[in-house]
């Protein structure tokens, strides 16, 4: 559905992607791991549309669009928990997740009720500033916000970063309900069990190029040791 | 007796500051551009909503009905074509980008207009006036102050009511995020300041009945209305409002004392107030 063909990346004269080629499948779920600065939410900016690429380095269903802005790009049905959950602090919980269904494609599953099945607490706090909840619940914001466009695939970047392992399970909890629906999921993870757990493929990433590919059920642990952190370690 | 009346004229000629500073302050709340020719803009509304006056022989009230859209498409267009270009994490482009558009806009309008001074006819609404008792104040005043609460109530409801609303703010608080959400920030910078136009229109629509205008008085708006802005602290509506009583009343009350003092003392109660609270009188929590 989602392929990237030798993507590169920079902020001025520093390079953060070499060449990267991934394949994201309908349905598929997905694991990108690596160390912190080993390019994961670069390769994430750039796929959603925020950093802007040459137009056929990213290519969704045989379309490029690796120069189209972040707001064509979610329309096309991709759509991002970006790094930090970045909720809007002037809108409410509710506001904050009618904004992520501002453009809704078609009349998919997810609508405020249905994501306030998913994570119940959000109900109860639907008033509040959104930057008055906790991380977890913040989180909860963040990836409720971007299902309401209803994606065909979603991007999240470092969705336990921060979080106490209790909040991380309840998190992690709510991706297979995802799933469900069909859509392909993203999980940007420096949490090497935690993505493995999930995921049906991983792709690992060092410095920028990737290190190791392939299906999780056939990748062992030395294996990922070696391409997290190098030969060397 | 007479220090009543001063203070109600001066707190309904804070609404013709309101009127003037809305446009301003919804315009930097959502992409913090200070726009240096606002004042001008004003002054080019109503020399507009004058020429329909003039062709048509509608009141100027309708008249500012029929300039309204215009002015707004306008507004959208030098948004999408000029402003966007030049918007980014450098302040200093916009600046000069709308400090060189006053300039163009008072010379145009010099060419278009001439020097002399212009008044849209209001008619016997000019002198009307009603009897409050203790005092008496003009229509056209308690128009103004009536239409700067109705202007500031309508943004009020549209900022926190609308989905267009929702947009402005999320996109001022973060427009990258936004994008992310299929928002299209500059086509919402262009319709915030479609809408400051529209504000802007009602304002030149009172500047124009109350009292003469030529091409050179922009500027003096754009002070009042930027003093308003900050005494209310930036970005807040309801602040814009009290920041235009402030310095109506202060005005009034300065003119009371010696008729010289009228424009000083504006000015020495919005010093008074920056020296108090800096961030003015209701800053937003994020900025």
């Amino acid at each position: 559905m989602l392929e990237t063909h030798s993507l590169t990346a920079s902020y001025g004269q520093f390079k953060a992607l070499f060449g990267i080629d991934l394949t994201i499948g309908a349905g598929e779920c997905v694991a990108i791991i690596g160390a912190n600065g080993a390019g994961k939410s670069t390769l994430m900016r750039s796929i959603s549309g925020v950093l802007k690429n040459a137009p056929g380095m990213v290519v969704h269903k045989g379309t490029p669009i690796g120069d189209l802005p972040a707001d064509a790009v979610l329309q096309r049905g991709i759509a991002m928990v970006p790094e930090g959950r970045k909720l809007f602090p002037s809108l409410s919980v509710e506001e904050n997740l009618l904004i992520g269904g501002q453009i809704r494609r078609g009349d998919g599953r997810w609508t405020l009720e249905t994501v306030y099945d998913l994570f119940p607490i959000l109900k109860e706090r639907r008033l509040s500033p959104a930057t008055a909840l906790s991380g977890g619940q913040q989180q909860m914001v963040a990836i409720g916000r971007a299902l309401m466009s209803n994606p065909e695939l979603l991007l999240c970047d470092e969705i336990s970063l921060g979080l106490a392992p209790v909040v991380i399970r309840d998190i992690y909890a709510a991706l297979p309900r995802i799933r469900e629906t069909g859509a392909a999921v993203v999980i940007v993870e420096q949490d090497i069990t935690r993505a493995l757990a999930v995921a049906d493929r991983v792709y690992c990433l060092m410095e920028g190029r990737v290190t190791l590919t392939g299906p999780t059920a056939s990748i062992t642990r030395d294996a990922v040791h070696a391409a997290y952190f190098g030969d060397a370690a | 007796m007479i220090w009543l009346d001063t203070i109600v004229q001066g707190l309904l000629l804070g609404g013709l500051y309101a009127l003037f500073a809305a446009g301003l302050s919804l315009v930097f709340g959502i992409m913090r551009l200070v726009n240096l020719a606002h004042g001008d803009l004003i002054v080019l509304a109503a020399f507009i909503v004058l020429v329909v006056v003039e062709a048509t022989g509608l009141n100027p009230f309708l008249s500012a009905l029929i300039a309204a859209p215009a002015l707004f498409a306008f507004g959208w267009a030098l948004q999408w074509f000029v402003f966007n270009r030049v918007l980014g994490k450098d302040i200093l482009p916009p600046l000069l980008v709308t400090f060189g558009l006053s300039i163009a806009l008072q010379n145009g309008m010099l060419e278009v207009f001439s020097a002399d001074s212009q008044r849209i006819p209001a008619g016997p609404l000019e002198s009307a006036s009603v009897d409050l008792g203790a005092v008496t104040v003009g229509i056209m005043p308690l128009l103004t102050f009536a239409s700067a609460v109705a202007v500031i109530f309508a943004l009020n409801q549209i900022f926190y009511r609308t989905a267009l609303g929702r947009a402005f703010r999320a996109t001022s608080d973060d427009p990258v995020t936004a994008s992310l959400m299929g928002i299209n920030p500059r086509s919402v910078f262009a319709m915030a300041t479609g809408l400051a136009m529209v504000i802007v229109t009602i304002a030149a629509l009172y500047l124009g009945m109350r009292s003469n205008f030529d091409p050179s008085i922009g500027p003096a708006r754009l002070i009042f209305a930027f003093e308003a802005v900050i005494i209310g602290g930036l970005g807040s509506l309801w602040g814009t409002l009290v920041g235009g009583a402030i310095i109506g009343v202060a005005q009034t009350v300065g003119a009371q004392i010696n008729p010289e003092w009228q424009i000083l003392a504006g000015h020495l109660a919005f010093l008074a107030v920056l020296l108090v609270r800096p961030r003015g009188l209701f800053p937003r929590a994020v900025d």
